[in-house]
């Protein structure tokens, strides 16, 4: 506990960072109280034809999209998708990701070497065209998205955790706890994991905003979540013939994105040098 | 002792206060290349035989790099030796499975030589001196192993407030103790002691030693002591074997061995002494250059090349450790 308030009395001294982690805690509020702050909550499913694409305005705060309706709500129930797919996903990731990057990363045998292959071979392709592949074939929905993600991003986690299992398994504490008599699954589990959390922690922040990215894309493309749905991707994915006239239609919701994914990537940044001093931000000296 | 004698012929006696008995221990690492490829073999120990009597202290001395650790490390099961038997307590422990292994470790710990790298950083102190006690007597309660520990940290002459500290929060020789507590709490009988008395500053070194022979009353230990301190190792040791490359080259009682040395690399360490009012070391020393390199031995005697009496046949044949002397062995052709 006493690391939290460390990390969270350093976060306030970065001010960059605060400002990340700042965005994102607006993106959950936004998510949680859409019902409240919105101004047109039904809009998310119901279509006003005599409204669509009016400008910006007090009645419709960021304009209103082909259907007529309210964008501004639309987006604020579009941080609870965003939020779901990028936490599911990510935690899939994650779960996936560590527990083969340890055991690859503990045992020297010939699995960690097949299981470092793997996701060699995940990590060849990239991101978005095996994430397309996947959601192509499974079809459009909100699932596959999140299956999709879960199964590219997990390498990123399992090459992390292995190479960082191999570091710190060469310090004398890990020989010591063996020679102490502590099976395998103790070591792992209680003395190099604790060991590694930092960075896992900082990856898994950063890889939140490539994770928003890449679904972004995905409903962009129309692999997402169907329609009516306001998923964000979606959303300026629809709004491509009305530019450049409905200017506030694609911007909007592009804006949203833009700020959440720099969010997550401040904060990241920011946590890894609070985290791990050795690596400092190449754009800060000193003090 | 019902483990059957080996062919080779025995050069320690093993007798019934023998506690553990190192047969021909052998040791070698690969040596690969860039490739993954073997090129070579690194004879970390080679053929290393001696026993260790309980209660005694033996020394073990040599120049960086000649074995010593991983002689230790190979006996702890840390290292799986490449040939060779360890009999411990009657059983031979070479080759154990790992669970197997586990359960020998209770009684066979190791001590490190920087014991602050071998605590987990963010453990606290208390943490780290349970962790034994939960692995291995895992029916213990909480408060059960906290009175243990308690007993041990007072053993060891620290304060119970230390338990709430962090291992970077306390000094060299403070964490050099709480090494000792957390193998203690497992009530070991041998414990393999690398270079205890390293990096502490001399009064701290005087405490430490006085620490380790009371201990030893204590809880009744057997010592194999690591070190390359000469002084240290005459002080408190009963017996001493001088490693050189990865063979025991003398061995034999602390007296024999430093009143007369047998071997002329034992005689070039001891002359490596610096003794108040004596010689000055550079005029009396007689080791000239670097040991070679391990995983490229020359012929015959590993020590010729750096030997004051060398002769043309330690090329062909290479020594064996004698018994003739009384209470002390030399592997040296020329030895008398």
């Amino acid at each position: 506990m006493e690391t939290l308030s460390f990390i969270f009395r350093k976060l306030v001294e970065d001010r960059v960072a605060l400002i990340g982690a700042l965005i994102i805690l607006l993106l959950i509020l936004t998510a949680i109280f859409a019902p409240i702050l919105s101004t047109h909550p039904e809009d998310v499913l119901e279509f006003h034809p005599s409204e669509r694409l009016q400008g910006p305005g007090f009645a419709h705060f960021f304009g209103t999209d082909r259907m007529g309706s309210d964008i501004y709500s639309r987006i604020l129930y579009g941080a609870r998708i965003t939020i779901t797919i990028a936490v599911i996903a990510i935690a899939a990731s994650v779960l996936i990701g560590v527990p083969i990057g340890l055991l690859a990363g503990y045992y020297h045998s010939w699995l960690s070497d097949a299981l470092m292959r793997v996701s060699d071979i995940f990590l060849a392709v990239p991101q978005v065209v095996l994430a397309i592949a996947i959601a192509q074939t499974l079809g459009p929905s909100i699932e596959n998205v999140i299956l999709a993600l879960s199964v590219t991003y997990w390498p990123f986690w399992a090459r992390l955790v292995y190479a960082e299992t191999r570091s710190v398994q060469n310090e004398v504490f890990i020989e010591a706890s063996v020679a102490l008599g502590a099976s395998p699954a103790r070591v792992m589990i209680l003395h190099i994991l604790p060991n590694i959390l930092s960075s896992i922690i900082v990856r898994t922040t950063i890889g939140m905003g490539g994770t928003i990215l890449t679904a972004a894309v995905l409903g962009f493309l129309g692999l997402g979540a169907p329609a009516p749905s306001p998923e964000w991707g979606r959303m300026i994915s629809e709004s491509r013939e009305f530019l450049p006239e409905a200017w506030w239609y694609a911007t909007a919701p592009g804006i949203a994105i833009f700020l959440v994914v720099m969010g997550f990537n401040l904060l990241g940044d920011g946590l890894r040098d609070i985290l791990d001093p050795r690596i400092r931000r190449s754009s800060r000296h000193d003090k | 002792m019902n483990v059957d004698a080996p062919s080779a012929p025995r050069r320690t006696q093993v007798n019934e206060r023998t506690i553990l008995d190192v047969r021909q221990l052998t040791k070698h690492f690969a040596v690969r290349n860039a490739f993954g490829f073997q090129k070579g073999v690194l004879r970390a120990l080679d053929d290393v035989s001696f026993t260790v009597d309980k209660g005694e202290i033996l020394g073990i001395v040599g120049e960086s790099g000649c074995g010593k650790s991983t002689l230790g490390k190979t006996i702890m099961g840390i290292h799986q030796p490449t040939s060779g038997d360890l009999i411990f307590e009657g059983n031979d422990i070479a080759g154990q499975t790992p669970s197997a292994a586990r359960e020998t470790r209770r009684h066979l710990q190791y001590s490190y030589q920087d014991p602050g790298a071998s605590l987990d950083p963010r453990w606290k102190i208390r943490r780290s001196l349970h962790e034994p006690l939960v692995i291995h007597h895992g029916s213990l309660g909480y408060d059960e192993r906290e009175e243990r520990v308690r007993a041990i940290l007072q053993a060891v002459g620290l304060p119970a407030g230390h338990l709430d500290l962090y291992p970077h929060e306390i000094s060299g020789g403070q964490q050099r103790r709480v090494g000792l507590a957390r193998i203690l709490t497992l009530q070991p009988s041998l414990v393999v002691l690398d270079e205890p008395t390293s990096g502490l500053d001399v009064s701290v070194q005087a405490t430490i030693l006085n620490l380790l022979l009371d201990l030893r009353k204590q809880f009744d230990l057997t010592y194999l002591f690591i070190s390359h301190d000469l002084s240290v190792v005459r002080m408190i040791c009963n017996r001493i074997a001088v490693m050189y490359l990865g063979k025991v080259v003398e061995f034999g009682e602390i007296e024999a061995v430093f009143e007369t040395p047998r071997h002329p690399y034992t005689r070039s360490l001891l002359s490596a002494i610096p003794e108040i009012g004596g010689a000055r070391v550079t005029d009396t020393f007689t080791l000239e250059g670097e040991p070679p390199n391990p995983g490229n031995l020359p012929s015959g005697c590993r020590f010729r090349n750096r030997c004051p009496m060398v002769q043309p046949r330690c090329a062909e044949i290479e020594p064996e450790l004698r018994a003739d002397w009384p209470g002390q062995e030399a592997a040296c052709h020329f030895a008398a």
